[in-house]
């Protein structure tokens, strides 16, 4: 069953259930008007969530300032070893 | 009357989220087959490092790569797959086989750019290990983490390690907020959508088995960083489990966004493409 499938599935169980109450096949004391806006309800909550899950890891992804400053570090090691066993750089490190 | 609705939502989330997820559970708890000393002294790890104009950034990785692997003890060999670079990527690489062998070196050049997929396809034709390691030449992705992706692979006899960047200490250097909402987003809705039991789709910072890769290259079709995503997900598809390391993303490209509207365009090609075919 591919994702697509699976997404059919469960929005058309979904959906059969909402229309068996919108047409009153199925009877409940819910308000009509909540059961008539309900799938607009639920997208609304869903994308409040979205976005605050999305906004949370945005703000908490790393910045990897230790590695980056390692990296640099090691880049120079690089070259001074390199440059010790013979190896000829194309061009010449940035004075710095 | 209220009860039964619940019940039958409760019946669909079950469906929907508990069963697929079972599939992934059945994939990792394979039955532990620890290699043990003398098997994974026989292990041997052949990098795969696909260049084009990567000049001045070989060196440093090749050197980063024998300090570590070096330091680490494992048995690999370094493939450098040069798609003919026109600034002398290939000589630099042949001063490096100078220094630490053609044995550990390997040089496998290409006449002019063709895809990554078969790039890999290429190098694994020349290599001699048993795993293979994917990573990129340009030193976003550092050789430092190799031992930890091998270590993590012998835990529990992973089918495929992956870095990740989105989960415990990995992360991102060089990014402004813009290109994090759009990464953060992007893989929000990738997770959402296709449940791939993997946090970072999209990164190439990856150990395979070799038998794992040949057969994952086989079925995949896609181009550019759309491949990585489909590599992974038809690794679910298989069943093959995979394990997550991670992994700190030293972005030194500045200013230059690499997800301009028509990579986003591409990404959401590619996801649509694998939603309706996995």
């Amino acid at each position: 069953m591919t994702k697509l499938v699976e997404w059919l599935a469960v929005f058309g169980a979904l959906g059969a259930i909402w229309l068996s109450l919108v047409t009153n096949k199925v009877e409940t004391n819910f308000n009509p008007t909540l059961i008539l806006y309900s799938p607009v309800i639920f997208v609304a909550l869903f994308g409040v969530y979205a976005a605050t899950v999305v906004l949370y890891r945005v703000c908490t992804f790393n910045n990897c300032d230790k590695a980056a400053a390692q990296l640099q570090e090691e880049i120079q090691a690089a070259r001074t070893d390199l440059a010790a066993r013979g190896f000829q750089f194309k061009h010449q490190p940035p004075t710095q | 009357m209220h009860y039964y609705l619940f019940a039958l939502l409760a019946l669909l989330f079950a469906i929907a989220v508990i069963i697929p997820n079972l599939n992934i559970d059945f994939a990792t708890q394979k039955p532990d087959q620890n290699p043990n000393m003398s098997e994974s002294s026989k292990n041997k790890y052949s990098i795969l490092l696909p260049t084009y104009n990567e000049v001045e950034n070989l060196p440093i990785i090749i050197w980063l790569i024998v300090k570590y692997m070096n330091e680490s003890g494992y048995d690999y060999e370094v493939i450098i797959i040069d798609d003919g670079s026109p600034d002398g990527t290939q000589d630099a690489a042949k001063q490096l086989q100078k220094i630490y062998g053609e044995e550990k070196i390997l040089l496998k050049p290409r006449e002019k750019k063709l895809g990554l997929g078969t790039a890999y396809i290429h190098g694994m034709k020349h290599a001699t290990g048993n795993f293979i390691l994917i990573m990129d030449a340009d030193l976003s992705h550092h050789p430092k983490f190799i031992p930890q992706f091998i270590k993590k692979q012998q835990s529990k006899d992973y089918d495929i390690v992956s870095g990740t960047r989105y989960i415990g200490d990995g992360g991102v250097y060089g990014w402004d907020f813009k290109r994090k909402l759009i990464s953060r987003g992007a893989n929000f809705l990738t997770q959402l959508l296709l449940r791939p039991g993997a946090s970072d789709l999209t990164g190439s910072f990856r150990l395979y088995k070799k038998d794992v890769l040949e057969k994952l290259i086989k079925s995949c079709i896609s181009k550019g960083y759309v491949f990585q995503m489909e590599m992974i997900v038809r690794a679910r598809q298989f069943s093959y489990s995979v394990g997550e390391v991670p992994i700190s993303f030293v972005d030194r490209v500045y200013g230059e966004s690499k997800l301009g509207g028509s990579e986003i365009f591409q990404f959401a090609k590619g996801l649509l493409y694998l939603f309706a075919t996995t």
